[in-house]
């Protein structure tokens, strides 16, 4: 009863210095964003008292740990739901502001529903909320497998989660109010900073916590990619973040760098948040599920030792490529450039690794849907890492720089390889988090992948003609020597594009939805009565001896 | 440490020492007895039941 009353008075204190942060607090969003704070405090509250076993405590009963048998998967089904919730939101965001740059209207002229406001959110929410809540829960899920332990810390296992989740409505109604550090990727400010390195050192503790308590000689390759992800992103937010606020009450800071510095600290973060949140850690994600799926070990786990290290020594000096022709010195331009180019080696090592695993079972491609998007996944791995280091050249990238090639770019890679192998591992959990015996529809996962695949060609192929008609359109001189067109002809321009992207977009969604519906009612215990994927030709005429003519 | 020390440090002695860490590392699963190891390792994944 002690540990009780200590527990849920420590929320109570926790949820009065919060609303006493509001009170004080020198600016209105600063103010709203510890009243969300006060409000996940007295739910966390509430949640101690009413889930409490009180006639245990009454009967004097310990309280009973856990089956010690099963594997703790409470934190990876949350993540899995949580992932599904914050993916539709950040895909509808990201659709909302590509019918924005279509029809400025959109923007309602309002300030919270900006194009500046709302592509941040949209950035945010896919990135870290439904990535990142994917990450979570695999690396959980596979973290357990792998070691044949039960995760370390299950309490701090359920901070992570929740706190996790706190991280994302801070960052998410920050930008809506104009909360911003204005740096891409890592938008939130110092307050929000410190809360996530607190829920993320409490991440590296459960999952080295459960490492070390393995029954497994090996660490299998999964985890090392897990590992180096979850350490890297500690590093680089912690670098990159450093800034010292304006007042301890108000949700303003600058940076400790300046200049170029700040650029440079800026895109070695932001090229290694690509590098170590979207690839180390969805390579996880593929190390261990297309084997699974598949029912095939890995091609060969000589080469992914091999493109585990590569990556790990090459993607950290890519970042300078974001700079090109800036004030960065051109030396370290060109080390970007080069390291950005030599990237492309491992990148492909590794899914040649991931797509030979299906080497003697290619016939799961048109049998097996989750396979197929987990083939498309790879190939889309492929071809983003083949276009990244090209972009990277600097006589390509002065073209290619700061027009829409460069989002083509990263969609291809966010769309087709972070969103189809999350798809795929989302489909290959369900039913075994819940316990079901399948899948509600095979059918569906189909249906998801053509759209989603469909939806990816129109993002990226418009992007392409896109960008290469505003990097040419910019670069146009006439023989007078002054530029032929405006920049506003570039944005006219654009108009059918940026439509085609959208119609991509609402593709790549409509796709979502469906999977939405899929798990939802496989989590219902419904089973679609439908026709099997392939079905076995038979032939009863031809069924026959052949009968010699008298 | 100035700037053009660390700078001067990074393209000598610190160029060399990652570039062994490097190879070295590579070099490691090609090692004797490696390849046992590695199929193990491959398979291990398959001994557990998922739905534990």
């Amino acid at each position: 009863m002690d540990g009780l009353v200590m527990k849920a008075g420590g929320w109570l204190v926790l949820a009065l210095l919060a609303l006493g942060m509001a009170a004080v607090a020198v600016d209105t969003p600063f103010a709203v964003h510890m009243c969300i704070v006060a409000i996940a405090c007295l739910a966390a509250l509430w949640f101690t008292i009413s889930r409490a076993n009180y006639d245990g405590i009454a009967r004097g009963i310990p309280k009973t740990s856990a089956n010690p048998s099963m594997y703790d998967d409470d934190p990876v089904r949350w993540g899995v739901i949580a992932t599904l919730f914050w993916g539709v939101a950040g895909m509808a965001a990201g659709l909302y502001v590509a019918l924005q740059l279509a029809f400025p209207a959109l923007n309602l002229g309002l300030e919270y529903t900006t194009f500046g406001r709302l592509r941040p959110l949209h950035t945010s929410a896919v990135i870290f909320a439904f990535g990142g809540n994917a990450l979570i829960a695999t690396s959980f899920y596979v973290v357990q497998r792998t070691c044949r332990a039960r995760l370390a810390f299950p309490a701090l296992a359920r901070f992570v989660f929740w706190g996790y989740q706190l991280f994302i409505v801070l960052a998410a109604t920050g930008y809506l109010m104009g909360v911003t550090e204005g740096k891409e990727y890592a938008e939130p400010e110092w307050y929000v900073d410190l809360w996530l390195t607190i829920v993320w050192v409490s991440y590296l503790a459960v999952f080295v916590g459960t490492i070390v308590k393995r029954t497994e000689p090996h660490i299998y390759v999964a985890n090392w990619f897990y590992l180096s992800f979850i350490l890297t992103v500690a590093m680089l937010h912690l670098v990159n973040n450093l800034s010292m606020p304006a007042s301890l009450f108000g949700s303003k800071s600058y940076s400790a760098f300046a200049g170029v510095q700040d650029a440079l600290t800026q895109w070695w973060y932001g090229h290694n948040a690509v590098g170590f949140f979207l690839t180390a850690g969805f390579l996880a994600m593929m190390y261990y599920f297309v084997p699974k799926q598949a029912e095939r070990p890995v091609y060969s786990y000589r080469l992914s030792i091999i493109h585990f290290w590569s990556l790990i020594f090459l993607y950290i000096w890519a970042g300078p490529h974001h700079l090109h022709y800036t004030a960065l010195p051109d030396w370290a331009q060109t080390l970007g450039m080069v390291f950005s180019v030599m990237l492309w080696m491992p990148s492909w090592g590794g899914m040649i690794n991931g797509l030979m695993t299906l080497n003697g079972a290619w016939d799961k491609i048109r049998t097996d849907p989750i396979i197929r998007m987990m083939v498309m996944a790879l190939a889309f791995y492929g071809m983003s890492t083949f276009e990244g280091p090209m972009m990277s050249i600097k006589w390509v990238n002065s073209m290619s720089h700061y027009t829409d090639w460069t989002i083509g770019h990263v969609h291809s890679g966010a769309l087709g390889w972070n969103g189809m192998i999350t798809f795929a591992c989302v489909y290959y959990l369900a039913p075994r988090l819940w316990s079901r015996p399948r899948l509600y529809s095979l059918r569906m996962v189909n249906w998801h992948f053509w759209l989603a695949t469909v939806g990816i060609v129109f993002y990226a192929a418009s992007m392409w003609v896109a960008g290469i008609m505003q990097g040419l359109m910019w670069r146009e001189y006439g023989s007078d020597g002054y530029l032929v067109y405006s920049f506003a002809e570039s944005v006219a321009a654009m108009h059918p594009m940026y439509l085609i992207r959208a119609t991509g977009g609402l593709l790549y969604l409509a796709g979502f939805i469906i999977m939405i519906v899929n798990v939802w009612a496989t989590l219902a215990r419904k089973v679609r009565d439908e026709l099997p994927m392939t079905e076995t030709p038979y032939n009863a005429a031809a069924d026959r001896p052949l009968v010699p003519a008298e | 440490m100035t700037y053009d020390t660390a700078r001067h440090f990074a393209d000598s002695l610190g160029l060399v020492v990652m570039a062994i860490l490097f190879l070295g590392l590579v070099a490691w699963p090609f090692r004797k007895g490696a390849r046992r190891r590695n199929e193990e390792a491959a398979h291990m994944i398959f001994k557990e039941d998922d739905h534990g």
